[in-house]
């Protein structure tokens, strides 16, 4: 029997915006008129898949065989960002979507992404981005984890090493690189130091098209309802605001010497001394 | 402006953009300025299938045609001429195997060159043999199961970069052109050496280099059709691949006129911006319109060899005529309506400008393309 390996890659669907505007009304995202975009961290963890399965199947091992796939949670536009996964390289997608996932807070969107990933025959590696652009938190990865109860490296550089049972990983601290040898099933988070996302290919683009991608809900998931959603979330956004900026910054130039000279006046000037 | 393109022939053309914006327009000038080929460049070009358009799907290709092949090469010619003439220059390379070569050829050098893992380059001008093809001097001279190759190649693109050589010989040097043949030579043979790296105007990104051949064997399994096909193989490969070298011109000279179109709206003078002067919109106007026309052409010409056509010689010649030398004014305009801004390397109007000059000489001077022109508008007229 041929082994099949599965490389899990998460991926979410973010309005293509460095800065979020929120309606002050109705406490949500604007989104009109903006473009959904693959989270950018989410585009590293797609090429560090291809490339791992390239690395796996050029070990030349005939006992096993390796697919990579990309799971989404979100609303059925969502499916956009799968296509273009695959158009990178990825094998096939999954999204995971349901009217009763509405709501999740990042506990609930680990579970649910967990109880998807439970469903996939020979997962073993899991990739995600180290954050997203709009909800920032980098906890998914971290919880998606724990609840698989799998080992979880965030922030990962480099895999030195890679088999069908174990890698190696390098990543990079503040003052430090830090290498940590894991078993598999393992999850790992990166960011943009680890590779350069590739192009799309031709032959990647014409699959994408035609390839079919299941939608996986709740009667699929078989969640209880309490578990999932706004009923498993532990959080719940109360208010979401845009800070105003009381804060003004003035930056000085000149000579160390008139730059000393401008601030004494400045401070004097706000009573300050 | 688009034309009616296919979904797989918008696709290529995004992929290409793709490629343009994120890895050659950051690297571009620094390249040209230090004579860096684009490795890399290419390696992503390969990944993302871009020189299986040229192949049959048999031999790992995607079987599309010298449409799609001009659509790739016009694009990747608006970021820099460099890497899109060492992806032209690969195509030309293998081109004459898809042409001519035997099934065994194919199937040996194809999916490679298909994938992009490999690259090949076309060997046939030599320092006394540019536009005179029969004057080459380098021979193959059969000994038992092998060719005996000595002479040398100049200004081969791709050489050194390349591993597969198509290259012209003679077999029989009493017979002038008749008397040429091709061999496919591997980079590695013994007796096979890679000589100087030239310095250029333009394209200096891309390799030029002259090929060295001391008492090189080949094996006679790598004649490419029959011995003295030679100038045939030249003239057939030369039909296919001169509709993208229109498509480079196209595509220098529709950057160049971006460039300058966005550079007329945002520089004042006398007060206001310079494209509210009639002599500049009226420039503007002529450059669009030239670069249409060629792109017209150039598209026609691929359509037409594309749909079978076998007497395309006329029509190919046309097509990198008038794109090269309409790619040649284009340029030189644009640089005009920069100013002095024009002439500085900050900007890279200039550039465009020294590596459109490229497209009126290689595949065939056009004062050699003008002789094909007439000599087969005398002969045939127009049936
Ligand atoms: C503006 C905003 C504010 C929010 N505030 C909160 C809040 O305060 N508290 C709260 O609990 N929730 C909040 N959410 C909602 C929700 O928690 C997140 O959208 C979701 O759980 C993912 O969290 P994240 O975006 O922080 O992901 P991160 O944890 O930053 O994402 C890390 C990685 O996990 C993977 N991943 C994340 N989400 C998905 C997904 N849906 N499908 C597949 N892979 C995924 C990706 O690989 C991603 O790179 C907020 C959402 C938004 C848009
Ligand atoms: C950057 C670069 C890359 C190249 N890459 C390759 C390559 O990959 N492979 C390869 O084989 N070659 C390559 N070449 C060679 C190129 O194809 C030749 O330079 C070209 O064919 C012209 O030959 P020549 O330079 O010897 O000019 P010549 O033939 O000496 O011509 C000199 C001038 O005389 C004119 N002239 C010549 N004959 C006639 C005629 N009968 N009627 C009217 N005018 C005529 C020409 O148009 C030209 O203006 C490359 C050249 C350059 C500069």
């Amino acid at each position: 029997m041929i082994e099949k390996i599965r490389i899990i890659v998460c991926i979410k669907q973010v309005p293509a915006v460095m800065e979020i505007k929120i309606n002050p009304e109705t406490n949500t995202l604007i989104r009109e008129g903006i473009e959904n975009i693959i989270n950018p961290f989410d585009t590293y963890a797609i090429e560090e898949g291809v490339r791992l399965k390239a690395r796996l199947i050029a070990l030349k091992d005939n006992s096993f065989d390796v697919e990579v796939i990309a799971i989404s949670m979100g609303p059925p536009q969502s499916v956009e960002i799968l296509r273009e996964a695959i158009s990178l390289g990825i094998d096939s997608g999954v999204l995971v979507s349901d009217r009763a996932f509405a709501g999740s807070d990042t506990w609930a969107t680990a579970y649910t992404l967990s109880k998807a990933i439970k469903k996939i025959e020979g997962w073993k590696i899991i990739i995600l981005g180290k954050q997203t652009l709009d909800g920032d938190t980098g906890q998914v990865g971290p919880e998606l984890a724990h609840i698989l109860n799998i080992p979880f490296i965030g922030y990962a550089s480099k895999i030195t090493e890679i088999s069908r049972n174990k890698m190696v990983i390098k990543r990079l601290m503040e003052d430090r690189y830090e290498t940590f040898e894991v078993r598999l099933p393992a999850a790992i988070s990166v960011g943009k130091d680890i590779n350069i996302p590739g192009i799309p290919s031709l032959r990647g683009k014409m699959k994408s098209r035609s390839a079919e991608i299941p939608v996986w809900g709740n009667e699929y998931l078989g969640m209880e309802a309490k578990e999932c959603g706004l009923n498993g979330s532990y959080t719940q956004v109360i208010k979401i605001f845009t800070p105003e900026h009381k804060h003004e910054t003035l930056m000085l130039s000149g000579t160390p010497d008139e730059q000393v000279s401008e601030i004494y006046s400045k401070l004097k000037e706000l009573n300050l001394i | 402006m688009r034309y009616l393109l296919t979904e797989e022939q918008k696709m290529i053309v995004e992929i290409c953009r793709k490629i343009v914006e994120d890895r050659i327009i950051p690297v571009r000038a620094e390249f040209d300025e230090k004579r860096i080929f684009p490795t890399d460049i290419i390696k992503e070009i390969g990944k993302s299938d871009l020189f299986r358009l040229f192949v049959p799907e048999k031999y790992g290709g995607m079987g599309t045609g010298i449409f799609e092949v001009c659509l790739a090469t016009e694009e990747l010619s608006r970021g820099d001429l460099s890497v899109a003439t060492s992806y032209a220059a690969s195509g030309l390379g293998f081109i004459p195997i898809i042409l001519m070569g035997s099934e065994e050829q194919k199937e040996k050098y194809l999916p490679q060159l298909a994938s992009g893992e490999k690259l090949a380059a076309f060997g046939l001008t030599e320092a006394d043999a540019g536009s005179d093809v029969s004057a080459i001097r380098t021979t193959a001279v059969k000994d038992g199961d092998f060719y005996i190759l000595n002479g040398t190649k100049q200004w081969i693109t791709n050489g050194g970069e390349a591993d597969i050589y198509t290259i012209f010989a003679k077999t029989d040097p009493e017979k002038g052109a008749r008397g040429v043949s091709a061999l496919i030579v591997e980079k590695g043979t013994n007796g096979f050496e890679f000589g100087k790296k030239e310095d250029k105007l333009g394209i200096r990104a891309s390799t030029t280099r002259e090929l060295i051949f001391n008492n090189c064997k080949i094996p006679k399994e790598n004649l490419i059709s029959r011995e003295g096909m030679g100038f045939v193989i030249v003239m057939r490969t030369f039909d296919q691949s001169r509709p993208a070298v229109g498509a480079q011109g196209v595509g220098v000279a529709q950057a160049a006129l971006e460039e300058a179109l966005n550079y007329s709206k945002i520089r004042t003078q006398f007060g206001t911006s310079i494209s509210s002067f009639q002599a500049i919109q009226h420039m503007l106007a002529d450059m669009a319109t030239s670069v249409e026309a060629a792109r017209s052409l150039v598209y026609y010409t691929a359509k037409v060899i594309d749909s079978g056509e076998k007497d395309v010689s006329r029509l190919s010649a046309m097509s990198k005529l008038f794109a090269s030398d309409m790619a040649m004014k284009v340029t030189v305009d644009a640089v005009q309506i920069l100013g002095g801004y024009g002439f500085m390397k900050d900007y890279p109007v200039e550039k465009m400008m020294r590596d459109a000059k490229i497209t009126q000489i290689y595949e065939g001077t056009n004062q050699i393309q003008r002789n094909i022109i007439a000599l087969d508008l005398i002969k045939k007229g127009f049936n």
